[in-house]
């Protein structure tokens, strides 16, 4: 594939500035081995999509970036600052949701303006905002059980966005939620990193879905996990989101991957 | 329940056995059971005696502060221990047994250390309610879904918030079951509390009408502590109910 390693080399060139970086990562439960010596640089203002086998340590990564996880060495730098827990410039997305099942969706969109002490009526506000950007306005006092999936994953979404982290983590984010809906959160999830500036960690089972929203995709494998290879799709990515899917760059890109991948997929 | 496909009320069966009792008092059975008739009449003449209210105040209050000692302790411990490993591989071995231990056996020991007085039959109502409510607001705990916790810590939630805006509402289905249950209990214990420390309230009552053989007495004021318990226990399941919408999506 030369086209995307010229432009690896030209990013490299250009010495891009990095949101987040993680340093000799090495992370263990018990006598599993999750992570070992994983270094990844992901670039400020894009998305990078961590994909993989299953228990190759995608989770594990995204945890620890978040700090509800402490690696066992290495470390993960947000804006050049070590990471030693949660904080406000990091937001999870959440492959269950994670919603208050008893709060109703402004007060979950509002939650993490809330724990962060902020005024009920100014954080009504912004998230009654972020309500209408995400397209649930109307359903402000519906209760998660009221709603669908891919309305309660909205919900996730709005509440990570509403307390404006530079780095949004979302893990599997649209598993949960049926094909259709899938594609449309895979074109509004484009949308929103060109138009806010964050940077986007993403962790996917879906190939595809990977080469279509990322900037970069990092392949990880299992036992040492480890970053493999680093793919940038890049030749397509401003030709329009309808005509992504039948570009050849695109379909190459999906190929190549799946075929390192499957020896992993019994 | 439905005869001839029709639905009855709720609660109609009493009415069957409240007639099949009418019944066996009139036949004269046994000197233990007047006719219900008897039995309400006695309880619409007795319920503003002063001696009534006396003894209905008296264990209202002793049953109140007894459930709320039980439910001020016993919800945060079962929260704790839902928490923390270590808290609970301390205390759940003490909690199990006194949960199936037979606390009347410890009323004198209470009376030992606290004395003869309402100290003593609250402790013994706190006893009697606590247990079921700290094993169930531990299991209410133990049940909550992993990534909500996450969830609260990722947006830099701290102890006490987790606490409050999120242990204690995803464990409230459970914490009202519990107390529900410890409600009835101590409607038990502070009637033992009232019979064996001190004879004063509607034990004194109980006494008082058995050893005189005031069968109707006695029935009556037990109709009135049952009506009692039943009124607190529904309000508590009308309580559960207010959650149930989200018991079964945590
Ligand atoms: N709490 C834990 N205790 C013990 N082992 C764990 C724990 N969490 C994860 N592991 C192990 O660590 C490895 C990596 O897990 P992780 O959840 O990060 O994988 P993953 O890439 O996210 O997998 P999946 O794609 O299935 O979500 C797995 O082998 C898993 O069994
Ligand atoms: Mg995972």
């Amino acid at each position: 594939m030369p086209q995307t390693r010229d432009a690896a080399a030209l990013h490299q060139a250009h010495d891009v500035d990095y949101a987040v970086t993680a340093h000799k990562v090495s992370k263990n439960y018990g006598d599993v081995e999750a992570l070992k010596d994983l270094s990844l640089e992901f670039p400020r203002g894009q998305l990078t999509t961590l994909l993989g086998p299953s228990g190759c340590g995608k989770t594990t990564l995204l945890k620890i970036i978040a700090g509800l996880l402490a690696p066992n060495s290495g470390e993960i730098q947000v804006d050049r600052k070590t990471v030693t827990g949660p904080g406000p410039d990091r937001a999870f997305v959440f492959q269950d949701f994670a919603l208050l099942p008893w709060a109703s969706v402004i007060r979950n969109v509002a939650f993490g303006l809330e724990l962060r002490g902020v005024a009920k009526s100014e954080r009504e506000g912004i998230a009654e905002k972020y309500i209408q950007d995400v397209g649930l306005g109307g359903f402000e006092n519906s209760f998660p059980h009221e709603l669908s999936g891919g309305m309660r994953q909205r919900v996730g979404l709005a509440r990570a966005l509403a307390v404006d982290a530079r780095v949004l983590l979302m893990d599997e984010p649209f598993s949960a939620v049926d094909e259709q809906t899938r594609r449309k959160f895979q074109e509004d999830l484009l949308s929103l990193v060109q138009h806010e500036n964050k940077t986007f960690i993403f962790v996917t089972h879906s190939i595809e879905e990977a080469v279509y929203v990322s900037d970069q995709i990092a392949i990880l494998l299992p036992r040492p996990s480890r970053v493999s290879e680093i793919i940038r799709p890049s030749g397509f990515r401003n030709r329009g989101s309808e005509n992504i899917r039948r570009d050849p760059e695109y379909l190459d890109i999906v190929d190549r991957i799946w075929s390192s991948l499957r020896s992993y997929v019994e | 329940m439905t005869v001839f496909g029709r639905r009855l009320p709720g609660m109609s069966s009493l009415i069957l056995w409240g007639l099949l009792w009418e019944v066996v008092g009139r036949l004269g059975v046994t000197f233990f059971i007047p006719p219900l008739s008897e039995v309400l009449v006695t309880l619409f003449a007795t319920i503003g005696t002063p001696a009534f209210t006396k003894a209905l105040s008296e264990t209202a209050y002793a049953f109140t502060m007894g459930v709320t000692s039980a439910i001020v302790i016993g919800v945060p411990v079962g929260i704790l221990m839902g928490k923390n490993r270590l808290l609970d591989e301390l205390l759940l071995p003490w909690v199990n047994i006194f949960l199936s231990a037979p606390l009347t056996a410890l009323v004198p020991v209470l009376m030992v250390l606290f004395g003869f007085g309402m100290k003593s039959i609250i402790i013994t109502t706190t006893l009697f309610a606590i247990w079921i409510i700290i094993l169930n607001s531990r299991a209410g705990v133990m049940q909550i879904n992993r990534s909500l916790i996450e969830m609260a810590h990722s947006f830099g939630a701290s102890p006490i918030d987790a606490f409050v805006k999120i242990y204690f509402w995803a464990a409230l289905p459970e914490i009202l079951g519990g107390v529900r249950i410890g409600v009835i209990r101590a409607v038990k214990g502070v009637i033992i509390g009232q019979l064996l420390i001190s004879i004063v309230g509607f034990g004194a009552l109980f006494e008082l009408y058995s050893a005189n053989f005031l069968m109707s007495h006695f029935w009556a004021v037990l109709i009135v502590l049952f009506a009692l318990a039943f009124t607190i226990s529904e309000f508590l399941a009308f309580l559960e109910r207010r959650v149930a919408y989200y018991a079964a999506k945590r």
